[in-house]
């Protein structure tokens, strides 16, 4: 059943994922377990949207049946799980003015199935807060993105907020968004931008190797 | 060299301005854009003084106008009417003063304001559902509205019904509300047809004569939302296609306005079917079929579609290449204009696609360089008009002038 759920997962038969989910449950297998096997499948999910099988559809999809069978396994969790090794800490947002979300999230997922701890602070997100939260979970990485072309400039008071703050030499920063390029990546002040969710992942992963 | 006329002037950047559109031969090629905050920044106006005072919206414009001198202009149109918004609650939004900075531009908040299992109801009478549904949903001003009959329930003695809703407490205030948001509304128009005819005076044509969403987009954007229709693809197909149907009868309906106008240009803006939002077969099955569709039905009609192809349109290039030649015009944002012009150059007018960040960050001989290079490129065919790659809010005013002032110059047909 289990190799069955991931399959479901991945091939996005949403209805079949769910029942199983929802049958594997009744028959007392392992909550720990099942989100496992789900978590397994959005790394399936992750790989197939890199290869370009899969689009956005694929991946909204995944993310609200993940979503619903960890609404569905969670109140029957018995403690805490030990924490799977991630690779590297990234602190993601899209900046102030900006409330533009969608290649955040997916910058997000692609993170988070390619063995990151992602924290994302979501959208219209001040300088300020990507300081604080530095400052609490220590990321390598920082994610910035926007939509707006008026996120040139304030991703360059972020940049220089972090830097303000003593914390620049501690975080490779990224930005990412339509409109971005290498240009704006020298003009921010940011040490990289990636013209896609793939190149975020690839651009994290070298900065923690 | 003997002053030309106003009307002279006016002639002469309308031809220009069609001319390049049909991918026909102008003196030269034209320079202007959809410059959104951009005129009020080069005034030194907040965005949130030009959305809620219409007489200094249209100073800042004249200020811009005459210093830039665009062929063609888009005046205050983008300075949206922020008291209108506030009497008339629109919830789906963010403005300077509503949610935003003072000076950031406004945003639009996704949502699902049709829900899954009202595509058949939007189907069957689109009317109702927007007067009856959408409507309450989007603006707090017409929350009472949700009380309505279906009109079409009135035929016949059907009309004896009527007091069930109107004389409701909740109807009643929607249509106080209204009125008076309307009637802050028409103010603001007033405030555009006044800088018009101002404009026109000056010898300078409008740039827009209708505005227009792709099919997918009348949907996704204003009802379903982004996250929503990109999922229905999957889950809903059937339904998605027969709305999508009903939403090409809109665009069409929506962007013959357009026609018989001096410059017939409807802008069509186009969000959400770029690289990773869908697959290229989604692409060819919900997106580009309905709006193909509508864009040639626009072009029966005599109008000239301006399609505004946010993002990178690279991918899908083949496709979009196949339009009509000298009846649209692409703007290119983050497209390779190389690229583009191999597939398109000279059947379809180009638009753009000097980047922002360029004219933001970079020095007046880094803007000249990018218009030299696809000046050059096109090796004097026609069908190019120079603009920024994105809607204009932010730049520096040297590197603003030099785009302006190198296309008028280097971009001469000899």
């Amino acid at each position: 059943m289990r190799e069955k759920l991931i399959a479901a997962i991945a091939d996005i038969n949403e209805a079949e994922a769910i029942q199983l989910a929802q049958a594997m449950l009744d028959a007392g297998e392992d909550p720990q377990a099942i989100l496992e096997a789900a978590s397994q499948a959005m790394t399936i999910v992750g790989n197939r949207f890199d290869q370009k099988e899969y689009y956005l559809p694929e991946l909204i999809i995944a993310g609200e049946m993940m979503k619903a069978i960890g609404d569905m396994v969670k109140p029957k969790l018995h403690g805490q799980a030990a924490p799977a090794a991630r690779l590297g800490k990234v602190v993601i947002g899209t900046v102030a003015g900006d409330i533009h979300d969608i290649g955040k999230d997916v910058v997000s997922f692609m993170l988070d199935v390619n063995g990151f701890e992602v924290h994302d602070l979501g959208v219209d997100v001040p300088a300020a807060k990507f300081v604080e939260k530095i400052r609490e979970v220590r990321p390598q990485i920082v994610g910035m993105s926007g939509f707006l072309t008026l996120a040139f400039d304030q991703m360059k008071r972020t940049v220089q907020a972090i830097q303000d703050a003593g914390l620049r030499d501690q975080v490779k920063i990224m930005i990412g968004g339509a409109i971005m390029d290498e240009g704006a990546a020298r003009y921010t002040g940011a040490d990289a931008y990636g013209a896609d969710a793939a190149a975020a992942v690839r651009l994290a992963k070298s900065w923690v190797a | 060299m003997s002053e030309k006329s106003v009307e002279e002037l006016y002639n002469e950047r309308l031809a220009r301005v069609l001319a390049a559109a049909q991918c026909q031969q102008p003196d030269r090629i034209p320079v202007f854009g959809p410059f959104q905050k951009y005129p009020y920044q080069f005034a030194g106006v907040t965005f949130k003084d030009a959305m809620n005072d219409y007489a200094l919206a249209r100073a800042a414009c004249h200020k811009f106008l005459d210093y830039f001198q665009p062929d063609v202009d888009f005046g205050p149109i983008f300075a949206y009417p922020a008291k209108a918004m506030e009497l008339y609650g629109w919830k789906a939004f963010k403005w300077p003063g509503h949610g935003l900075d003072d000076d950031v531009m406004y945003q639009y908040v996704e949502g699902e304001y049709m829900t899954a299992d009202e595509y058949d109801e939007f189907v069957y009478d689109p009317s109702g559902f927007m007067l009856g549904k959408w409507a309450p949903r989007q603006f707090k001003s017409m929350e009472g509205f949700a009380q309505t009959i279906p009109w079409r329930r009135f035929m016949w003695s059907g009309w004896m019904n009527l007091n069930f809703f109107w004389l409701t407490p909740e109807y009643q205030e929607s249509l106080r509300a209204v009125q008076a948001g309307a009637e802050e509304a028409a103010k603001w128009w007033a405030s555009q047809f006044q800088y018009w005819g101002e404009a026109r005076a000056k010898g300078f044509p409008m740039a827009f004569a209708g505005w227009d969403w792709p099919p997918f987009d009348i949907i996704g954007d204003t009802l379903r939302g982004t996250r929503a229709i990109l999922a229905d693809m999957r889950r809903r197909p059937a339904k998605l296609h027969a709305a999508l149907e009903v939403a090409t009868k809109i665009f069409v309906e929506y962007g013959s306005g357009a026609a018989g106008a001096a410059l017939p240009f409807c802008w069509v803006w186009v969000h959400k079917s770029t690289r990773e939002f869908m697959s290229d077969a989604q692409f060819k099955e919900f997106y580009w079929p309905y709006l193909r569709r509508g864009l040639l039905a626009l072009i029966e009609k005599g109008i000239i579609p301006v399609v505004y192809w946010e993002a990178d349109w690279e991918s899908r290039i083949e496709h979009i290449a196949d339009m009509p030649a000298g009846k649209i015009v692409y703007h290119l944002s983050n497209t390779n204009f190389e690229r583009a012009w191999d597939a398109m150059g000279g059947k379809i007018c180009l638009m753009g696609n000097v980047p922002n960040i360029v004219l933001l960050g970079g020095t007046p001989d880094d803007v000249k360089g990018y218009c030299k290079r696809i000046i050059d490129y096109t090796k004097g065919t026609p069908g190019l008009i120079m603009d920024a790659a994105v809607m204009l809010d932010e730049a520096r005013p040297e590197n603003l002038k030099a785009m302006f002032d190198f296309t008028r110059e280097y971009g001469v047909y000899r």
